[in-house]
């Protein structure tokens, strides 16, 4: 590898690029505005006083600003991205051309409904699809994201519990140890008390220890199946029929469907509650952090309380059913202004209409296929925690490492610089030294078989005492490691210029 | 299938390496019970062309914005986005990325993170601000939230006029939560005593400026009023292009301004996706919910960028977050710091001129139609009409005739009794013709 030193700091295509704050001009515009005209002002006492303060870039130096940034980013479209627990698959193309379609994301939540029957027709079509899915008999819309969607479902238990007057009763949310951090989050914001269950042996959760907890003030338990340590839970309907004898609610974490879509219905399982990731299961591209999108279907018991707003079949076509004194249930409330996430929506329907439900199935079965590889195929040179095939993701945990003098983050880093985006680390915490790998159905066999191949040179030169190669990870990426400490300790959360940090000094 | 790398060949193959004799020898931790054979009853896959054949027919079905004269507003605003944006926003690699996880290899991501937080904070005029929420209704409620933490109060004052979805969606968190509202009622204008509803409980008072009706206020006197009794005054800009005309609610006094982001960069889409903005004192860091991205220098002393202060989120905290929020709405973000470094600060001025100088004119020309009020002295981009008759009636009558002029208010407040009240809005995409054509629709449908 060449050390050359370049005048520019840029290495070939690498490009170096400032903030706009450092190479923009006030001066500068790149959009070329008509003239106003002239009118007398009726801002009242409001206007602003001086000018806005933020540089302009032209056309050319905008879309130059923007590429080179993007180039110093990972992507699914550019390689395997493996991140456990976040399902980055392939993006179809065609999902975007549709949410483009001026009839989709040229028209206003609020015209009025008789000019925007298509749109319904899309929400009405997505909704059943997604029912029919999960064996549910319905769906809220509305919730932007997964989190979202778990307060979705989470509100819908709350508000059963207090029909029946049980509010003061149940207190507690029972969640596993393993749970994503959003579910203890979501039972805390709707002011329950959360009790972790560990997990057995196996990485499932401990059924006896469930039973243990089980009481008259228990609410719910927020359960992900398959769980976070890519595993079905075996018990999961003696763990549903127990929890409902005692009068309890089940959510469960749909974040990762993707491994049971299409062969395994969740209202066969007797949950009352998930969302669905139509950014993870349903192919809607992550974005860099969104925006997602996190329908939440409901059981029989849920479903009197679904939110506002819903879609029902009308005397003249659909309708949208927005306000509380419209609806023939009893709504807890609304989650959000408007509709929820239409431009997911069509992405999400255009996705399923393609692969239909047999290309469905087949998802979560290559899914499956190809984490199972990825095990067996690993599990000789690296930890594996649990006995038995996975579903959709395949976990590791740190024991191999013993004696190595590397840690998970130095293997994460290192396979950085082998092209690779790191799998999720350190995450189940069940699990120590956490390395969780989904490497889709949208892998190719030739893509996993390199893929597997570097994993274990990676292992041979870390049990080889080549630290160097981990400690110093990555050298190759557009940055070296970033001190994460320092940005912790004195936060600089915006630019300022040179003179208003002098002045502040 | 498309989609689908493996052949039956791989397959056989990598079941064969696994030691599994077949496909459902992987799912044998599924019980019994729930096993299924054979598919869902569903259709079964499509090409492109049928998809496209398909979800084409219903969107077109739909009456779209920019083929008529388009005057709605109420929180979702029609605007040019350039070409450019869309195209930028479309990079697979900031497309198909996801969250920052790793900042090495996507430091892209984190850059246009900080430069959005730095154009949210300037427009805003406030010290800091994250990477964003979902939108702006969810922003203020978590606002909400924020404030009973900073204060440990658990009481809050909304402003008569805030957005009626917003108010809903506190509403629902708060009653979820165990927090108490306290809020006039809805009137189109004239003074809101909301000093008066603060109580020993209250942790803040939520307005909207312009507010829902369209009047625009200036709030430095009710902030100090409020910081005063001990409370933080929260401000949501639901149209975020009248932040290049209008005083700056930091400048105002604002503890914590949400707004929504969704004029910069984004289309209509129906509602969503959206972008939520969310900006606070330096003080309150630390209690701000969602992400933060912050600068710093990597081990060859260059600087990089990286999400921090996480210690408040949900992925470390658990259940003592700040809120419960993963995904945000990044590539809104993205579109919206796109658009705002396209225009620029002198740009964002022209435009929100624009915007104000259309909405005068639609103001004159609707005023000036027999039996119609305007009832909204200050504005920006939007005011209220008072109507002779049912405005949602007058409204379905005008979408007839191919105009769709605005939102009557009992659309979203079909209590408040203000059933002739008509909500418009005018921005850079209405033509003189435009107006023209609303007015004279209007003068027919009331004749
Ligand atoms: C298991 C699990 N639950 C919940 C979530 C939260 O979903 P979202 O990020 O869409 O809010 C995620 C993803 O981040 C997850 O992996």
């Amino acid at each position: 590898m060449s050390e050359k030193q370049t005048f520019t700091g840029n290495r070939g295509l690498q490009l170096e690029e400032a903030l706009i704050f450092e190479i923009g001009s006030f001066e500068n515009c790149g959009v070329d505005l008509e003239d106003v005209p002239q009118v007398e002002s009726r801002l009242g006492d409001c206007a602003a006083q001086g000018d806005i303060d933020l540089p302009g870039l032209s056309e050319p130096e905008a879309m130059r600003h923007f590429v080179r940034l993007s180039q110093k980013n990972h992507a699914i479209d550019a390689g395997l991205y493996p991140l456990g627990s976040c399902t980055m698959k392939h993006n179809p193309r065609l999902n975007e051309k549709m949410a483009r379609l001026p009839g989709f994301a040229d028209i206003h939540p609020l015209q009025p409904q008789s000019t925007v029957q298509g749109a319904l027709e899309l929400m009405d079509s997505l909704a059943h699809w997604l029912k029919t899915l999960t064996g549910m008999p319905e769906v809220a819309l509305s919730p932007k994201a997964g989190a979202h969607g778990e307060l979705c479902g989470m509100m819908a238990i709350r508000a059963a519990i207090e029909a029946k007057g049980e509010l003061a009763a149940r207190t507690r949310v029972l969640v596993p140890e393993s749970a994503h951090g959003t579910n203890p989050a979501t039972a805390a914001l709707l002011g329950f008390k959360v009790d972790g269950i560990p997990a057995d042996a196996s990485g499932r959760v401990d059924l006896a220890a469930f039973k243990e907890k089980l009481g008259d003030d228990v609410a719910a338990i927020m359960l992900t199946n398959p769980n976070t340590c890519g595993l079905f839970e075996r018990d999961i309907i003696e763990i549903a029929d127990a929890l409902h004898e005692a009068g309890g609610y089940f959510y469960c974490d749909g974040a990762n469907f993707n491994a049971i879509v299409g062969r395994v219905r969740p209202g066969d399982l007797g949950v009352d509650a998930m969302h669905i990731n139509l950014h993870k299961t349903f192919s809607t591209p992550h974005g860099g952090g969104g925006p997602g999108s996190g329908p939440t279907v409901l059981s029989e018991r849920l479903a009197p309380f679904a939110p506002l707003p819903y879609v029902e079949k009308g005397e003249d076509g659909l309708r949208l059913v927005e306000n509380n004194g419209d609806a023939a249930h009893n709504p807890f409330g609304r989650m959000v202004a408007f509709h929820g996430q239409m431009g997911m929506y069509v992405r999400a329907l255009s996705y399923m209409m393609s692969h239909g439900a047999d290309g469905l199935r087949q998802v979560a079965e290559d899914a499956v296929l190809n984490a199972n590889y990825i095990l067996a195929s690993l599990k000789d040179v690296m930890s594996a925690p649990f006995e038995g095939p996975c579903m959709h993701e395949a976990l590791f945990d740190d024991g191999w490492m013993k004696d190595t003098g590397i840690d998970t983050l130095d293997f994460a880093k290192a396979m950085i610089d082998e092209g690779y985006h790191p799998m999720t680390m350190y995450f189940p915490l069940v699990v120590h030294g956490a390395m969780l790998i989904e490497p889709t159905e949208t892998e190719s066999k030739a893509a996993l078989d390199l893929f597997i191949a570097t994993m274990r040179d990676l292992v041979r030169g870390a049990k080889e005492g080549e630290v160097e190669r981990f400690k110093n990870a990555p050298e190759l990426a557009p940055r070296r490691r970033l001190d994460e400490t320092l940005a912790a300790r004195s936060p600089v959360l915006r630019w300022q210029s040179p003179e208003a940090k002098q002045a502040a000094e | 299938m498309r989609y689908l790398p493996l052949t039956n060949a791989d397959r056989q193959a990598m079941l064969a390496n696994i030691g599994a004799a077949d496909i459902d020898a992987l799912f044998v931790d599924v019980p019994d019970a729930a096993r299924r054979d054979g598919t869902v009853d569903l259709p079964r896959h499509q090409g492109e062309m049928q998809v496209e054949r398909q979800l084409s027919a219903m969107a077109g079905k739909n009456m779209t914005a920019s083929t008529v004269p388009f005057f709605c507003g109420a929180g979702a605003y029609k605007h040019h986005v350039p070409a450019t944006v869309d195209h930028i926003i479309q990079r697979s690699e900031f497309l198909t990325s996801y969250t920052p996880y790793q900042p090495e290899i996507t430091q892209g991501t984190l850059q246009y993170l900080f430069e959005f937080q730095t154009q949210v904070s300037e427009l805003t005029g406030m010290p800091v601000a994250n990477a964003s929420m979902y939108d702006g209704s969810t922003a203020t409620a978590e606002a909400v939230l924020m404030a009973h933490r900073v204060t440990r109060k658990s009481r809050a004052v909304l402003s008569g006029r805030l957005h009626p979805h917003y108010t809903a969606v506190i509403e629902n968190l708060s009653e979820m939560g165990g927090f108490a509202l306290a809020q006039p009622d809805m009137a189109p204008q004239g003074a809101e005593d909301l000093l008066a509803l603060i109580d020993d409980d209250t942790s803040c008072v939520v307005v909207q400026n312009p507010d829902f009706f369209g009047n625009v206020t200036d709030f430095t006197t009710l902030a100090a009023a409020v910081q005063a009794k001990g409370c933080l005054l929260i401000v949501a800009v639901p149209e975020v292009v009248s932040l290049g005309l209008l005083k700056r609610p930091g400048d105002m006094g604002a503890d914590i301004v949400t707004g929504e982001g969704q004029s910069i960069g984004g289309g209509l889409n129906f509602g969503g996706p959206y972008v939520g903005l969310f900006a606070a004192r330096d003080k309150y860091i630390r209690q701000m919910p969602g992400r933060l991205c912050g600068e710093t220098v990597d081990a060859d002393g260059q600087r990089g960028f990286v999400l921090t202060l996480s210690t408040r989120e949900q992925h470390i905290r658990r259940d003592k977050a700040t809120s419960n929020i993963c995904t945000n709405s990044g590539l809104c973000s993205l579109a919206f710091t796109a658009h705002m470094t396209l225009l620029g600060g002198k740009g964002m001025r022209q435009l929100a001129e624009l915007n104000h100088a259309r909405a005068v004119q639609l103001a004159d020309a609707l005023g000036a139609v027999k039996g119609v009020e305007v009832l909204t002295p200050a504005f920006f981009n939007e005011f209220s009409v008072k109507l002779p008759a049912n405005a949602a009636q007058i409204v379905d009558a005008l979408a007839d005739k191919g105009v769709l002029g605005g939102v009557p208010v009992s659309r979203l407040a079909p209590h408040a009794g203000l059933d002739d009240v008509l909500v418009v809005a005018a921005t850079e995409a209405n033509t003189e013709n435009d107006v023209a054509a609303f007015a004279a629709a209007l003068t027919e449908v009331l004749s």
